[in-house]
Formats: structure tokens, sequence, C-alpha cells
């Protein structure tokens, strides 16, 4: 079954630039994370996954990327393609020659390396030199704040500066599908909007986007479809206009009346009514 | 004539700090193993001492055995200890990754008294000479001597530390390396090839333990299974300078060194009570100094936690 056909109901296996399918991941050989996930990402759309913290969503990343493997988790069933070939067993490596670029959570760059260096390693994986070099002047056009502290010891830049940074280390492979994981975390609001830009913009030079985000508001606000995650398993899926309208994730994920509901309030909420049962 | 019976002469001392040197640097050549391998993989190599030990034997084997020219089998053996190093990397480090450091800390400690042993069974027990082209002779400046052995020993390393600055500074396997030491799993997500990094590590390692093996077995050294000990002298050299140093590794083998050296030019004349051989426990002593101040090291970094 096509998960995501709401959008394209003869989505071929070519149009797809991800496409995971019955998804079981283990880890320790004992805790299953996720129980079957299938979900998939047209090409060239931004789709948004949200979720709880303890969802799965980092797990189906970890899963997307290839990092299974050094969390003591690993894929027992279920497969992933990107672009329509199979990945399911392929080193971290080489799905960034297929592609794949991801932003990891609490963004993970190199504080000890300059933020030159951090772009450099990003273009480790390009397919040439040159590529790399032009992708590199691209970035800082991009990027200018980046382009001023680029001889900076990467551990030194503000929050927001870092966020760029790993976007833009990631970008340095030219990928053609990129993840996001929690790119708003802990960012003041006006740089949560500058990082949706960029985000837009990647995505408009032909990116594939998978957006995790717990600030759902603005996840939607960009995306062409989402998904939502819970205890392991996609619970509801459709076109990000139809998910912004349904009440639920209002309540969980918006905060539902007139008073903005923060991510922590829906978090207490969420354990009482769990615990509370 | 002094009251104390002083006859220490600055001919004496320069002699002594220009040997110390030399010293330092051999044990920087092993720490600077230690490091790389540390700070890739985050497991302390103790078979580092095994690669000295066994490139001193290849280079001997090749040189006095085979009589081939002394300066290739220099080479021949540093490249079989790049290979030694990637041989226990493929066929047990990486079996293990993912697995608790302490696990494969336990695991080279193992390397270390297979290779001992080997290395015995093989070439005997008994020390023998390298039969260098630099021997006993010395150079005098002025009054003082310096050791042949010694100046290669210094040209030798300052080469091995430039090349080694080139490599990781300038090289994007070198970057790779970096970046993997910073954070594994980021470097991994960028599309850097972990495996390939720690590879380079071990052989680079491994490459930098037979060299300075060589180093320690030239001049007045010998060949022999006490070679693998000494180097494990180089064990408070990492460790003063912090394990993921290599500026640390140099200047801690350096310290280790001279302290070494001057201990055992003055130590009898000042404290005579601390018996012979006291210059051996100097080192260590010095370590838990410099620990005691700094637990990091001279220029170790504090782990930094994420939340």
């Amino acid at each position: 079954m096509v998960v995501g056909s709401t959008i394209e109901p003869t989505l071929g296996q070519a149009d797809k630039a991800l496409d995971v399918e019955n998804l079981e991941v283990v880890y320790n050989d004992v805790v299953l994370v996720l129980r079957g996930v299938s979900l998939n990402i047209a090409r060239g759309a931004i789709v948004t996954l949200l979720g709880a913290n303890g969802a799965g969503k980092t797990t189906l990343l970890r899963a997307v990327s290839g990092l299974l493997e050094l969390h003591r988790a690993d894929a027992t069933k279920g497969s992933i393609r990107l672009d329509g070939h199979d990945v399911t067993r392929l080193a971290s490596a080489s799905r960034v020659g297929k592609g794949l670029a991801q932003v990891m959570e609490g963004r993970r760059i190199f504080t000890s390396l300059t933020v030159e260096e951090n772009l450099r390693s990003g273009g480790i994986a390009a397919a040439s030199r040159s590529e790399a070099n032009d992708t590199f002047g691209r970035m800082l056009e991009m990027f200018p704040v980046l382009a001023r502290r680029l001889h900076d010891v990467a551990g030194y830049l503000s929050g927001g500066e870092q966020q760029m940074l790993a976007i833009g280390r990631a970008l340095m492979s030219g990928p053609s599908m990129l993840l996001l994981d929690e790119p708003s975390l802990g960012l003041a609001p006006r740089v949560v909007e500058q990082i949706r830009d960029v985000v837009v913009e990647v995505n408009r030079h032909g990116t594939s986007v998978l957006l995790v985000e717990q600030n759902a508001a603005m996840a939607l606000s960009i995306a062409d479809h989402g998904y939502v995650m819970e205890h392991g398993r996609i619970v509801r899926e459709g076109p990000a206009s139809s998910l912004l309208a349904d009440r639920d994730i209002a309540e969980f994920y918006l905060g539902g009346g007139t008073d903005r509901r923060s991510y922590a309030d829906v978090k207490t909420y969420r354990r009482r009514k769990t615990w509370g049962a | 004539m002094s009251s104390s019976g002083w006859n220490l002469t600055g001919d004496a001392l320069a002699e002594t700090l220009f040997s110390g040197v030399a010293v330092g640097c051999k044990y920087a050549l092993v720490a600077l193993g230690f490091v790389i391998v540390f700070k890739a993989t985050k497991v302390l190599n103790f078979a580092q001492a095994s690669f000295v030990l066994v490139g001193g034997f290849l280079c001997w084997q090749m040189a006095v055995t085979w009589e081939l020219n002394f300066y290739v089998a220099l080479l021949a053996a540093m490249v079989g200890g790049a290979v030694l190093g990637m041989v226990v990397e493929q066929l047990l480090m990486r079996r293990l990754l993912g697995e608790p450091p302490f696990a494969l800390i336990m695991l080279t400690v193992g390397v270390l008294y297979v290779l001992d042993n080997v290395t015995t069974a093989i070439w005997g027990p008994e020390d023998r000479g390298l039969q260098d082209p630099w021997g006993s002779r010395t150079v005098d400046l002025g009054a003082v001597n310096l050791a042949v052995a010694d100046l290669w020993t210094i040209g030798v390393t300052s080469a091995a530390l430039l090349a080694f600055y080139l490599f990781f500074g300038h090289s994007s396997l070198g970057l790779a390396m970096r970046a993997t030491a910073d954070d594994q799993e980021a470097a991994l997500a960028v599309g850097i090839d972990a495996r390939t990094v720690h590879r380079v590590s071990w052989a680079v390692a491994g490459a930098l333990g037979a060299l300075a093996g060589i180093m320690l077995a030239s001049g007045a050294g010998s060949v022999g299974p006490g070679l693998g000990l000494i180097a494990l002298v180089a064990f408070p050299a990492m460790i003063l300078g912090g394990l993921e140093s290599p500026l640390g590794a140099v200047v801690g083998g350096l310290v280790i060194g001279m302290a070494q050296q001057l201990t055992a030019l003055l130590q009898p004349e000042f404290a005579p009570w601390l018996g012979s051989g006291f210059e051996r426990v100097a080192p260590y002593a010095i370590m838990v100094a410099i620990l005691l101040v700094r637990p990091y090291g001279l220029f170790g970094e504090r782990e930094v936690r994420r939340i």
C-alpha cells in the first residue's frame, strides 16, 4: 500500500525522493521503537513529520540516514528507498553518495573546527572537488553570516548561526533529499523565521525536504504534506492544509484556543492524560 | 672548588638537555601514535607499545639479517608497522565497534601481550644492536659532544611531525579525521566513511610506533623484548599532554624526556638517598603531579556533555 497517495494518486516509485515502507526498528535487540512505519516524500516536496518526544521521529531519521548501528539499533523489517534505490542495508556514507543529507537534532556542528572546515567537511562526500568548491561559494552567498565568520571556531557561534552552519554543511554534498531534525529547537522566533526561509529556498532549488518539527505551526506553514507519529506508528497523515485544520492536531501541536500553548505545556498535558487514564 | 663537591659543568648540562630532547622526541613519536588512535576511536591503545617492538625487530631483520640499506629498512619497517596497525583494526577492533570502550581497551591489552610473545618467539629474547649507520658516533660542538643518533632522532621526528601537521591540517582525509574525532555521528551523517578514518588512524599509529621503535633502538639502544617496555614510558607523556592533543603528545614527550635525563644527571648529586635508577620513576612522578593540578593534562580538552 502506498501511503501519501492523497496528493498524487499515481505516484510511481521513480517520483518518490524517499520511500519508507513498513519499517520496524529494534534497539538493543529488544526495544521495539518503530512499529511498521510507512512514509514517502514526492520529489520536490516538503513533508513534515510531527510527534511528541519519544514518538520515534529521530529513530526514523537515523534509520533513513544509516546511523542505527551506532545506537545499537537495527531495522528488523521493511525497506527504505532513496530515489527508487533500496538503501536499507547501505552504510551512511553510501547514502550521502546517493543524494541524502541530514541536519541532526541539536545542530551537531564540529565545535572544535572552524566554520570553513565545517563546511568543507560536508563537501568531502561531494562528487568532485570542483563541485564542492562551487557549492562552497553558493553557501557563502546563501549564508552571509557564515561568510563573515569563516575562520572562527564554530563552537563560538550563536545558536542560530550554528543551525545555519549545520544546514550549510549538509547542503555541501549537493543533496537531492534533505532531512532536518528540529531545526527551530531553542531558537528565537526571528531566527526560526530565517530558518524557515532557508528551507523554502533550498526546496525551491529542487531538494526534497523531510522536516521533523515540534514547531508544528512553522512546519505546516511551509509543508505540502504532513505525517503525525505516536508510539512508533504513523497515526495521521494528509495535506498540510487539512492537518492545520484538524482539531486534535491543533490541540496537541498548535496549542488550542486563543492563547498559544508552548510545547512544554502540551507535553505536560499529554503526560497527565496518559498517566491519568 | 665548591664545598658540596658540585662538579656539574655547563657543557654537561647542555649535553644532557640535548639528549633529553632526543629522548623526548622518541616518546613524542610513541605518544603521537596513542593520541591519533584515541582521537579517532576513543580507544586507549596499549598495543601501541607492541607496534614499537615489532617496528624495531622488522628494521633489524631487514637491515642486519637481510643486509638491506638501513634507510630502506627504516621506511619498510614503517610500512610494516602501518600494515600491522591496519590488520589489528580490521581483524579485531572493527568487530567490537559500538561496544563499550572498556572492552576495546582490554582487547588492545590482549594484542599487546600476543604481539610481545610472538616477537619473542620469532626473534628470541636477547638484545641486539640495530647496526644503524649512526652508532655511537658523536659530533663535537666546542666542548659539547652530541650523539649523531640523537641528531637524526630530532631531525626525523621533526620531519614526521611536519608531515603529520600537513596531513591533518591540509588534506581532506585529515579533515575527515578531525571531524570524526569531534563528533563521530555527525561525521557519519555528512558522509565521512568512519571505517576509512579508523583504518588510516591505526595505520598512522603503526607507522609512528615503528619509527619510534627504530629510533629507540638506534645509537646506544638495542632491539629486544624490552623495547615495548621503554615505549610505555610514553604513556605518561601522552597523559601529561592530554589524551586528545597531538601538540600535547609532543610537549609531553619532551617534558618527560628532559625530566628523565636531568634526573639521571642531577639526582645522584643532589638526592642520592632516592637510590639508583630514579630517572625511571621520574616520568610517572611528574605525570601524577601535573594531573593533580590539571586533571585533563596540559592540553587536554574537558569533555563537553551534550544536553
